[in-house]
């Protein structure tokens, strides 16, 4: 009996709980990806509804919907909740779902952990959205909590303070099971030259993660003690500067935006060479690329402050650093160009995204490069044209990338093809939308118009209504996402275990969907 | 343990040692910082400055304009005279006054800004106030100079300065009472 007994707790171990508790104590890679999928997309419709209030606000010159008051909080929380509630917990559910997948492990490294980081995520963005209901309403600093308004804010900021190191908490215990698992976890064969390419891009994220998230966590313990210990970090009476603080935060904000990059242009990598039934153009070169970027990342972070009074030799340099970092961007464009070159392309729905991130994702590329040049960045810093800047990165970089690999793997954890039409007027929806959006914030801020404002001078409204039309048609086309995905989870044409007709990796090789469990048994590549 | 788990866990122990050494190098950059504006002289507030020209440029005429204030103290803070008339390059003395109207000693720290913004650099102070944190005995008075040189390179555009000083209050700072109150006047 004694021998058999823990044999068949193993052998259930999935089993063992049903229901909600199931969930709350899974350490499964499968389950473990789904729930920070699922987690994620409740925050991106949460950041969602907030945008929406804040272009609501803009539509028209004036104060009609929202106070000033509460107009900077949802815009700080939009920010906070897209990065870290949206964007870095998707790409995580991605690497949970796939990195086992594709280098033929059986879980991840650290099975427990893994269900500590995703647990700590729901408490974290509870104290984050309840600090709108705390006296004084949640924190107002913006997104980069920049002092001395970050030291005067109510208790919200507090509250924010402890989410951010929460969540950073719960990247670096992610980031840390990532690398081992990649690092020691490879089936027999599988050397690191002949990874996918998205799980070179997580391992590279990941280090850059547990490299910055760290200093984020030190950055906001520098603002706790300010505003409640007596210390003046960034205090200028108690001879601190609250200049530092831009310079901790950016340490680790210039990485954090590669961060939420760098698997994007792993899924792109991985769908290109897929539907373009060639092998991925220049594989070396993207792993140098994405490698080189990860460390120049490091030495541009003063281009998020040129107007903070830097002597000029630290402008220049902080200038050319962030123009050299567009090279290695560029070699990757071009190489998934290369890719398609007189390949026999089609185009179901994770190609589309696919593509139009290429396209859109470029223009946020060129007009980062404008804003690297300081001289313009004197102009043109804290405008629209910065917002329309980094939602061309981030939307049309990481969220399409995003969609991108959702649709592409869906077959995969569904076992149901998801619906070409569906997905198609997601797409067009989307990327239409998006442009209607965003592109009209370039002229608003080329003309001058600041970020983080409620109210605008007339000449900016015509510009202001588009946009927020087009918010709002983006919004809502997200809903056809939601559509898609459940629409492919009830049921719809059977995937076969390679789902799509020239999509290699060991991923396919397994039946859709994934078993519970999967190379118990490593595979060996050849 | 099996020789993969043992394997895991030596990476696990080496990456977390990163994260803690990384968590320390946010803080490590806080002095590094200081000493980069103090080898370069970038943003010493409590240190005099240099004059290195010391021509009297006599043909102009610049009004410099005093201002005070106190954020969130006890204190009664003025200058002494509310303008000056100086040429580029001269050396000039005013004073300020403050008085702690509580029944406690109290610390602070002035800090200077200028209008235009730009002048700030161009106005060298000798002596001054805000170089050292001031601590002042229930009741007590005090009259402090600044001594002060406009340097001569001042753009000609710029005919008038107000140089405003206020004063933040150091130990114990009332960070709940200070957020409240900004909160209701918002
Ligand atoms: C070619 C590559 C890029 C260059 C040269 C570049 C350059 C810049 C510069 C100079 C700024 C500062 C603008 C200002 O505040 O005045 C900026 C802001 C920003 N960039 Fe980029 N960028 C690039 C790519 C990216 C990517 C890939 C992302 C994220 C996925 C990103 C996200 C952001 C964000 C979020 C901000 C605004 C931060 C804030 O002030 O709130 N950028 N970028
Ligand atoms: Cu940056």
């Amino acid at each position: 009996m004694a021998a058999v007994i823990p044999e068949r707790l193993q052998e259930h171990h999935h089993g063992a709980h049903t229901g909600l508790m199931r969930w709350i104590t899974t350490t499964n890679h499968k389950d473990i990806g789904t729930m920070y999928l699922i987690f994620s997309f409740v925050m991106f419709l949460a950041g969602g509804v907030m945008a929406l209030t804040l272009r609501a606000e803009l539509f028209q010159p004036g104060l009609q919907v929202v106070q000033p008051e509460l107009f900077n909080q949802l815009t700080t929380l939009h920010g906070l909740v897209m990065v870290f509630g949206a964007i870095m917990p998707a790409f995580v559910g991605f690497a949970n779902w796939m990195i086992p997948l594709m280098i033929g492990a059986s879980d991840m490294a650290f099975a427990r952990m893994n269900n500590w980081s995703f647990w700590l995520l729901p408490p974290a963005a509870i104290l984050l959205i309840g600090s709108f209901f705390v006296p004084g309403g949640a924190t107002a600093a913006g997104w980069t909590l920049y002092p001395p308004l970050s030291v005067q804010m109510g208790m919200g900021m507090d509250l924010a303070i402890f989410a951010v190191h929460i969540m950073g908490v719960s990247s670096i215990m992610g980031a840390i099971n990532i690398v081992v698992t990649i690092l020691n976890m490879r089936a027999p064969g599988m050397t690191m030259m002949k990874m996918p390419l998205f799980c070179w891009t997580w391992l590279i994220t990941a280090y850059l993660l547990i490299a910055v998230m760290p200093v984020l966590a030190g950055a906001v313990t520098m603002l706790l003690t300010d505003r409640h210990f007596g210390t003046s970090f960034f205090n200028a009476a108690g001879g601190g500067d609250p200049v530092l603080y831009q310079h901790i935060f950016w340490f680790f904000g210039h990485p954090e935006v590669y961060i939420m990059i760098l698997p994007a242009f792993g899924i792109v990598s991985q769908i290109i060479p897929t539907f373009a039934r060639k092998p991925l153009f220049g594989y070396a070169s993207m792993v140098y690329a994405t490698s080189s970027i990860a460390i120049l990342s490091f030495i541009v972070w003063a281009h998020h402050m040129f107007t903070t009074g830097m002597p000029a030799a630290g402008q220049l340099f902080f200038m050319y650093a962030t123009m050299l970092i567009a090279v290695p961007t560029g070699v990757k464009v071009f190489n998934w160009v290369a890719t398609m070159w007189r390949g026999s392309m089609t185009f179901e729905t994770p190609m589309l995204f696919a593509v139009g991130f290429i396209f859109v994702f470029t223009m946020g590329g060129f007009t980062g490069l404008i804003c690297a040049i300081a001289p313009v960045d004197i102009q043109i810093h804290d405008t629209y044209y910065v917002v329309a800047h980094f939602h061309y990165v981030l939307v049309a970089g990481s969220l399409f990338a995003l969609f991108a690999g959702a649709y592409y793997w869906l077959p995969k954890w569904t076992g149901h093809m998801p619906d070409e039409r569906i997905g198609k007027l997601h797409f067009w929806c989307s990327i239409v939308f998006f442009n209607v959006t965003f592109f009209p914030m370039h002229f608003l801020g080329l003309a001058g118009m600041p970020r983080r404002v409620p109210d605008y001078a007339l000449q900016f409204a015509d510009f202001n209504a588009l946009a927020t039309i087009g918010a709002f048609g983006f919004g809502l086309s997200q809903l056809i996402f939601l559509w898609a995905v459940i629409k492919c989870v009830r049921g719809g044409e059977k995937a076969a275990a390679r789902s799509w007709e020239s999509a290699e990796g060991l991923e396919w090789t397994v039946p859709s969907p994934a078993p519970h469990h999967t190379f118990e048994e490593a595979p060996v590549v050849r | 343990m099996t020789a993969l788990a043992v394997e895991n866990r030596r990476v696990l122990v080496r990456l977390v040692i990163g994260a803690v050494a990384m968590f320390g190098f946010g803080f490590l950059l806080v002095p590094f910082y200081e000493k980069i504006c103090e080898v370069t002289g970038i943003n010493n507030l409590l240190k005099p400055d240099v004059v290195a020209n010391t021509q009297v440029d006599a043909s102009r005429e610049v009004l410099v304009l005093f201002d005070a204030n106190v954020h969130d103290m006890p204190w009664t803070f003025r200058p002494l005279q509310r303008s000056v008339s100086v040429h580029p390059g001269e050396l000039q003395t005013i004073a300020y006054e403050i008085t702690n109207t509580r029944d406690v000693p109290v610390t602070g720290q002035a800090v200077p800004s200028y209008g235009p913004q730009r002048a700030g650099q161009f106005f060298l102070k000798m002596e001054c106030f805000c170089f050292t944190q001031q601590t002042l005995a229930p009741g007590e008075s005090r009259t402090m100079p600044v001594a002060f040189v406009l340097d001569p390179t001042l753009p000609v555009d710029v005919e008038a300065i107000t140089v405003s000083y206020t004063f933040f209050e150091v130990a114990g700072r009332r960070v709940q009472a200070a957020s409240t109150g900004a909160g209701s006047d918002s």
